[in-house]
């Protein structure tokens, strides 16, 4: 008997484990019709900075600032200074159930996150209670209303037409010009450069002179033009030239001819050493204030590192060049219709079981978003607000007026970035958000920097060469597997397979053995007694 | 009778890896012969950058493991290597101790004046081990002479700690103080009237390590011995392993 009672036990636990995985999850959040305050609330809030002191200061203090207005709300945060390790830290948090309460993303990781069943909090709801949402009547602070974040930052949050996120920041790529070199090589900066353009006036500043020194620099090392995002620099030239990169429904469409000639055109400038990479060489701004470089395409966000007076530097103030800094948007196919990328964090919420843990963690979220912490956090790079009443407020407008009035808070290359993004709203784009879609962005880079190496390793780039390479980020990235779009929660799985529905009726015909068999011994007893 | 037949296999076992693990090799010196195919130091030195290189090495330090690959610090009797984003599985990574002898193919390369092998690099383990002594390089800070030691472990006498910022901390958690526990510490020293900054490289010794412990307890104007692996970023950029009050 002893045996068989171990045995149901086993069994049981099995079942139990194996009930437990792929489970529904936790219950989808209803809002509260009131907040709590007399419980006390501890919130975690995953916050990723630029490595920049000033902006974990901006952070620090809109934390000591809300919790002064929600004395029972505590918020501990956690500091990355990369989105990479945020995200796997989230993926490996989701298994043991001890994700974040608040946390930066980008929309690509949330369509993973929510591959999980009430993982990440729909927002939709939030934004528009009367007292909680966007400005709601119970809130203790003055946060801007739905339709004064950016619609279209605020549609970048959309995932699985649900809206997942709010933005936090935004920012997009910027082309830093050493003005001095470019003049000297005897061009003129024009409002929008040209791929052809850039690359044409990197040639000419390939030229050295016998003893092997630049003839433009007068040192041994140039790199002419240098890219920071090669993934950025793919999805933005095939976006420009109109050609196709993935569909919302996960559909790759990457591989395709456009994608071979910018690869080409990769190959051709680097084997000139008219072009390279970060990932390659090193940051675009060492190169560029030490004199070795004319274009570097960088992050607005990264603004405060370029120039020969840049506040910020990462080479010793004897390697520095002076020299005149200009900030462009990105080369263009087509001047006429430029097109760039939207970036920059985004804040999502994780869903608790305590439904008042996560209506807090969304008042501190949107907290995030008033014109206080919006304007210092956006002065800190060439970020800007998401929200019109940040943007037009008397604090911000005055900010961008001092532009070049210090080298520090009103530095004028990162006011030029930012000024760069606020003209440019409407020529921003973001690429469709699935499962997946990270791995895809990984393998647009990829492509770039492998033919660069290649290159470098003097080894040949032909059709044969791209063939092999699309074949090898497919698998590399897994990206022949169609990706999911959304939610499990909202996906028909169809009908159990053959083996899965024998399985349960093994399970279910087991189950009425044992229970005959403990039934049959319990009439013996009986029968006995 | 069975128990005692696996017990004797398993000795035998036993003392067959033991055997051959030194094979005729002496245990805690570097080879200085080369195998056939493999780049002297010098040789590794004076290749062009982007040029396939083939060397062997001797683990020394690493960083920790992240999506399938890792980065070594390795030292031969000669010189210093650098591997970058090395590929390897969790569980082969365990194996790559301090010590440890491998051969090496791969694409040189130098990221912001940091000599090293290109990731994606093939590799093996081969036998031998070989941990280096560090060789004091004091007499070097500040002079061009100290690259020729780029990637070996080194030491560094009787430094004296400089305030790291305006409001005199010792240490800095991220170059600026924008981190915080767990991060890269930063912290600077002088030398005859020099201040050079050292860090400690959270991937390489992190919050738990004794070294990470040891800075973070730096007092402006201690007197200390460091020692680390020289690495480089646009200029000396030692990764330390070890703080100790200066003999």
């Amino acid at each position: 008997m002893r045996k068989l009672i171990s045995c149901l036990c086993v069994l049981l636990l099995a079942l139990t484990v194996s009930g437990c995985h792929g489970s529904k999850g936790m219950h989808a959040f209803v809002i509260p019709e009131d907040f709590d305050e007399t419980k006390k609330y501890e919130i975690t809030f995953w916050a990723k900075n630029d490595t920049n002191k000033t902006q974990t200061q901006i952070y620090e203090k809109a934390i000591r600032d809300f919790e002064k207005l929600y004395p029972n709300i505590t918020v501990n945060m956690r500091l990355y200074t990369d989105y990479g390790r945020i995200y796997n830290d989230v993926i490996t948090n989701i298994s043991t159930n001890t994700t974040p309460n608040v946390c930066i993303t980008y929309p690509d990781h949330i369509a993973t996150y929510i591959t999980g069943q009430n993982i990440v909090v729909p927002l939709d709801e939030l934004f528009a209670d009367e007292q909680y949402g966007f400005g709601g009547s119970a809130l203790k602070y003055d946060g801007p209303a739905r339709d004064e974040v950016i619609p279209k930052f605020l549609d970048e949050c959309i995932v699985s037409d649900q809206h997942y996120a709010i933005p936090y920041m935004r920012s997009t790529e910027a082309l830093y010009i050493n003005k001095t070199f470019v003049e000297k090589l005897g061009y003129e900066i024009p409002e929008i450069l040209t791929w052809d353009l850039i690359f044409e006036i990197a040639q000419a500043a390939t030229e050295k002179d016998a003893d092997g020194t630049y003839v433009l620099n007068g040192q041994k090392v140039m790199l002419p033009f240098i890219y920071k995002s090669t993934d950025n620099m793919m999805i933005q030239m095939l976006k420009q030239r109109g050609a196709g990169y993935s569909q919302p429904d996960g559909t790759v469409e990457i591989f395709n001819d456009t994608t071979k000639e910018i690869l080409h055109m990769v190959a051709d400038n680097v084997r000139t050493d008219a072009f390279s990479t970060f990932k390659i060489s090193g940051y675009p701004g060492n190169f560029f204030n030490a004199g070795q470089c004319i274009f570097a395409v960088d992050s607005t966000a990264g603004a405060t590192w370029m120039g020969s007076d840049a506040p910020l530097m990462d080479i010793p103030a004897e390697r520095v060049v002076p020299f005149e800094t200009e900030v462009r948007m990105i080369p263009q196919y087509d001047p006429e219709h430029p097109q760039m990328i939207s970036q920059g964090p985004s804040i999502c919420i994780f869903n608790k079981a305590d439904s008042q843990e996560v209506l807090a963690s969304w008042l501190f979220a949107q907290y995030l978003l008033t014109n206080e912490v919006q304007t210092a956090y956006a002065e800190t790079e060439g970020y800007i607000p998401v929200t019109s009443k940040a943007q037009q407020s008397n604090a911000y407008q005055e900010y961008l007026a001092l532009s070049g009035s210090d080298q520090k808070e009103h530095y004028h290359v990162k006011i030029a970035a930012s000024r760069l993004l606020l003209e440019n709203i409407e020529n921003t784009f973001v690429t469709p958000v699935f499962n997946g879609s990270t791995s895809l962005r990984d393998a647009a880079g990829q492509m770039i920097e492998d033919t660069a190496k290649s290159i470098r390793r003097k080894q040949t780039v032909d059709e044969a060469y791209i063939d092999k390479e699309f074949d090898n980020v497919t698998a590399l990235y897994r990206l022949d597997q169609k990706a999911d779009t959304g939610s499990l929660e909202e996906e028909d799985l169809g009908p159990l397979p053959a083996t899965a529905k024998a399985l349960l009726g093994v399970l279910v015909l087991t189950w009425i053995m044992i229970l005959l068999y403990v039934g049959r011994e319990q009439l013996k007893k009986r029968a006995q007694n | 009778m069975k128990k005692l037949g696996n017990v004797l296999m398993a000795s035998l076992l036993l003392l067959t890896v033991g055997c051959s693990k030194g094979s005729g090799k002496e245990a805690g010196k570097a080879d200085t012969e080369k195998g056939e195919g493999v780049m002297t130091y010098a040789e590794y030195a004076a290749a062009e950058t982007g040029s396939e290189v083939t060397i062997e090495t001797y683990i020394q330090g690493s960083q920790s493991w992240w999506e399938g690959a890792a980065r070594f610090y390795t030292q031969d009797a000669e010189g210093g290597y650098f591997i970058y984003g090395m590929p390897c599985t969790e569980e082969e990574y365990k194996k790559l101790t301090p010590g440890t002898k491998i051969k090496v193919h791969g694409y040189k390369a130098v990221w912001s004046g940091e000599v090293e092998i290109d990731e994606g690099a093939e590799w093996e383990i081969l036998d031998g081990n070989y941990i280096a002594e560090p060789i004091d390089v004091t007499s070097l800070l500040g002079t061009d002479g100290l690259i020729d030691k780029q990637n070996m472990k080194v030491s560094f006498k009787g430094l004296t700690v400089e305030a790291a910022n305006d409001a005199g901390d010792a240490f800095l958690y991220n170059w600026d103080g924008s981190g915080s526990e767990g991060d890269d510490l930063y912290f600077n020293v002088s030398k005859d009237g020099q201040v050079y900054s050292f860090t400690v490289e959270s991937y390489l010794t992190g919050k738990d390590t004794d070294v990470y412990k040891a800075v973070k307890e730096l007092k402006v104007g201690d007197k200390i011995d460091v020692e680390g692996f020289l690495y480089w970023y646009e200029g000396p950029q030692p990764h330390v392993t070890a703080v100790s009050a200066s003999k």
